[in-house]
């Protein structure tokens, strides 16, 4: 007898806790964010409900400022799975002219991505929403529950977080209160990767090197995904082989200098690599705590 | 490049494992979950952050951040403080402590590890046993300079109650006392004795400095003395026990009903234990209705067999009713289905245990409203004595008698923390408010699919439930009865002796109808009284199988 895998333990389990969800909340929700690891998410899904479809919809919260070809993957991926997919943009901040350039990395992200979800799941009222959040990304992440209790007002209480023994999740709430549901909890950047490799998922191509028009800011090179994006005195586009680890709104995610332009090169390169995934996330930066303040605000 | 491109490159690509560095094993590397505990100060923290960064775990953009933060809240004066790594909560890094249990991941070439790295302050008993739940092996850190203390043996004790087998023995801050020998010897020899009734499989002991990284993941060359393996060794190298899947008999919580269309109607949930073939016959639990099992769905497809672990939907050839909360069980292997249980709870809630009080039980897929009943007697952590108790305040824990309000199959913890862990919640706050251990000395089980007991065990659990406890008012009764009926037989002799005259023929009656008029009236009531508990039994599981599973 074979034991099982890393991953094989870490399939199992996930597929767990989309199955505990869907057989206990009553209007359970994907946060589908494009990357790699709701790539992930929504394959385990698939497996989880099989022969059937999830029975959930997809939720995007787009900014208006992700990478065009973010959206137009997006949109292949429901539509190749037969999936419902609801895409909803915060229109008061829209209004309001927030952006990234103008307003902030700290405000854009507040107002389109925080706010955006919120208003979201109450216009829905979904009451669980998955994410593809592991806890190797981040401290905090690294001491969230897989059933992460909201108050009505989306509020987290790291103080406050219920015990979860075993697999054993206490997935009682009252009126108004709901879920953030991490599968991925368990998971690494690494298992992401060879899982998608094993499995062969779909990934956004903006993962594998190509040439691609983009700006030296600071220590990143960002990319000029449309003409909104404006030019400081002194900056020129150049056409550079890159990719990125992670994906995020454009003018605000780090590509990375890389000839890797397969699955393979990108695990050999991952594991070869002194930083982080998310050293190219601006918003990561506000100082040791702002994921904590994030989150207790209602960011997922 | 399209997506489909991306996906043809992904089909392409080589299956993992081909790449360089710390992975050339994904199909047969293992993976061990360990935890740490220790007291305040023990240095846990900084040996799981030098760990990670030893390993290649902590990137350099972690380590910028880190000691950024060193100098800011660092309690190692000018050097890296490595408890800042994992401590993530911004009040752990105000006041140096950890709170809640941390989750870290790292690799080396023979091992993936999962750390949970937990709180020593009693103040925070619950997080410690969530963390130690789901580990393979306890790494229990301890001061040299301090030696055992009460922390040690209560954070040892909580590790066998949620079903550790393995412990590691880190005897810290070796530096601050000379490395010598004589006191990690002492110390070695004072834990062994004060762990002895735990049921520690295996015990090792590591002297270590975490702050200098001696015997950590590399050998000391202070303490040539020493000869086993640094700890990370060890950690790589260490022989678990075959898991679940080596039990007979699979058990398989039903944890939602799969009806996609009308042509399927499918069981999904994680196989808790043994095995399961296409064609096994199974039980399904609380009402012992049989059938055979059809199709077996695993995440790669269908499948002929399965092991345990695995995530399953499974389909049944007849149609029978079968619900979430529902356990498919091998018609040979059936756990017993009770509505009362012995169980040891650690008391997680802020609020103190109510006796008498309703709660909410959660046991793998299933709920039931329970009251709990009797506490019998509480666990002192720092002497591992019974010492007698009115309550449970968190993080006491103590021996209590549970009733559902429906019957559960379940188990021993000690033989499946599938079906023998469970956890009580409050109906109104929601908050989890123990965790429970079914204790291997059951009450009786309900009749329905129960497993038949055998032998002398029978016999010895019938003979105490008849005459009950010591000082009972059961045990009066029965002593009462007993009198009476000697009474009754000496009346019966008396009265064929004054018929008879014969002495020997009225104590031959006396004595008979002493002997066998218990057996006889014995047998027909026991006959009767399980008649009545089937009947009970039936009636009850008709009616609770239209119940929901909401709380």
């Amino acid at each position: 007898m074979i034991a099982p895998s890393h991953l094989q333990r870490l399939e199992a389990e996930a597929i767990f806790i989309l199955r505990e969800v869907v057989a206990t909340c009553e209007n359970p929700v994907l946060l589908y964010s494009v990357g790699k690891d709701s790539a992930v998410l929504l394959h385990l899904a698939m497996k989880a409900f099989s022969p059937g479809k999830p029975p959930f919809p997809l939720l995007h919260v787009d900014t208006t400022w992700k990478f065009q070809e973010m959206i137009a993957f997006r949109d292949q991926t429901a539509a190749r799975l037969g999936l419902d997919l609801i895409v909803h943009i915060n229109q008061d901040g829209v209004k309001a002219g927030i952006n990234p350039i103008a307003s902030g990395s700290r405000i854009h992200t507040d107002v389109m991505k925080t706010q955006g979800l919120k208003q979201a799941l109450d216009m829905h009222g979904f009451d669980a929403a998955f994410g593809g959040a592991r806890r190797d990304e981040e401290k905090t992440r690294a001491k969230e529950r897989v059933f992460s209790l909201r108050s009505a007002d989306h509020r987290w209480d790291p103080k406050n977080q219920r015990p979860e023994p075993w697999s054993l999740f206490n997935t009682a709430k009252k009126a108004g209160e709901s879920f953030r549901v991490f599968p991925l909890s368990n998971w690494t950047e690494a298992d992401v990767w060879d899982y998608i490799a094993l499995e062969s998922i779909p990934v956004v191509p903006l993962y594998f090197a190509a040439p691609r028009p983009v700006v030296r800011r600071g220590d990143a090179w960002i990319m000029r995904d449309d003409e909104r994006l404006p030019l400081q005195p002194g900056e020129v586009v150049e056409t550079r082989m890159v990719r990125f680890r992670t994906l995020g709104c454009y003018p605000l995610t780090g590509a990375i200098e890389s000839g890797a332009t397969t699955l393979t090169d990108i695990i050999a390169e991952m594991r070869a690599s002194q930083s982080s995934e998310r050293q190219g996330r601006v918003i990561d930066h506000d100082g040791s705590g702002s994921m904590e303040q994030k989150k207790q605000e209602g960011y997922f | 490049m399209s997506a489909l491109k991306a996906r043809q490159r992904a089909a392409e690509a080589p299956l993992p494992g081909n790449g360089p560095a710390n992975d050339d094993g994904l199909q047969t590397r293992s993976l061990l979950r360990f935890i740490t505990c220790g007291s305040v100060d023990d240095g846990k923290s900084t040996l799981i952050g030098r760990i990670l960064y030893e390993t290649g775990a902590v990137f350099e953009d972690q380590l910028g951040a880190l000691k950024r933060d060193s100098r800011k809240f660092g309690t190692q004066g000018d050097k890296v403080d490595f408890a800042l790594l994992v401590d993530g909560l911004a009040a752990e890094r105000e006041q140096g402590i950890t709170i809640d249990v941390a989750y870290r991941y790292f690799s080396t070439p023979r091992r993936s590890f999962i750390v949970a790295d937990t709180p020593g302050h009693e103040q925070y008993t619950r997080n410690m046993a969530t963390g130690a739940s789901t580990a393979d092996l306890a790494v229990i850190l301890v001061d040299a300079r301090l030696g055992l203390l009460s922390q040690t043996l209560r954070h040892s004790f909580i590790v066998s109650l949620v079903g550790v087998r393995h412990v590691v023995v880190a005897v810290n801050k070796m530096d601050l006392v000379g490395y010598d020998q004589g006191v990690f010897e002492r110390i070695c020899a004072a834990y062994r004795s004060a762990v002895a009734g735990l049921g520690f499989t295996q015990i090792r002991f590591v002297p270590i400095s975490a702050r200098d990284g001696d015997n950590v993941t590399s050998a000391s060359a202070s303490m040539g003395w020493y000869q086993g393996a640094p700890l990370l060794e060890h950690l790589e190298t260490v022989a678990i026990e075959a898991g679940n899947a080596a039990h007979p008999g699979a058990v398989l919580p039903v944890q939602w009903v799969n009806r996609p269309n009308s042509s399927f109607r499918g069981y999904s949930g994680n196989l808790a234990r043994g095995h399961l073939a296409i064609g096994d016959a199974v039980a399904v639990l609380p009402s012992g209705r049989t059938s055979r099992v059809a199709r077996i769905l695993t995440p790669a497809g269908d499948a002929g067999h399965a092991a345990a672990g695995q995530a399953l939907t499974v389909t049944i050839a007849d149609e029978i009713d079968i619900s979430r909360g529902d356990v498919l069980v091998a018609v040979a292997h059936r756990p017993p289905v009770r509505r009362q249980l012995a169980a040891r709870l650690l008391w997680t809630g802020e609020a103190p245990l109510a006796l008498g009080g309703s709660y909410a039980l959660k046991l793998a897929s299933s709920q039931a409203h329970v009251v709990v009943r009797t506490l019998h007697h509480g666990i002192d952590v720092a002497t591992l004595a019974q010492v007698p108790v009115t309550g449970l305040a968190m993080n006491d824990i103590g021996l209590a008698t549970i009733d559902l309000d429906r019957p559960l199959a379940v188990l021993p913890f000690a033989e499946s923390t599938e079906l023998g862990g469970f956890i009580l919640i409050d109906r109104i706050s929601h908050e989890t408010v123990a965790f429970g251990f079914i204790a291997e000395d059951d009450p009786e089980p309900a009749e329905t699919g129960a497993r038949s007991e055998s032998g002398f065990a029978a016999l010895r659990s019938k003979l105490r439930r008849h005459a009950g406890s010591p000082g009972s008012a059961r045990r009066a009764a029965v002593a009462g009865l007993g009198l009476g009926q000697a009474a009754a037989s000496l009346l019966i002799g008396g009265l064929v002796y004054g018929l008879t005259g014969s002495l020997p023929m009225a104590l031959l009656v006396a004595a008979s109808d002493l002997v066998l008029r218990p057996v006889l009236l014995g047998g027909a009531w026991t006959a009767a009284h399980a008649t009545w508990r089937r009947r009970q039994a039936r009636n009850r599981s008709l009616a609770e199988n239209v119940l929901g599973d909401g709380i």
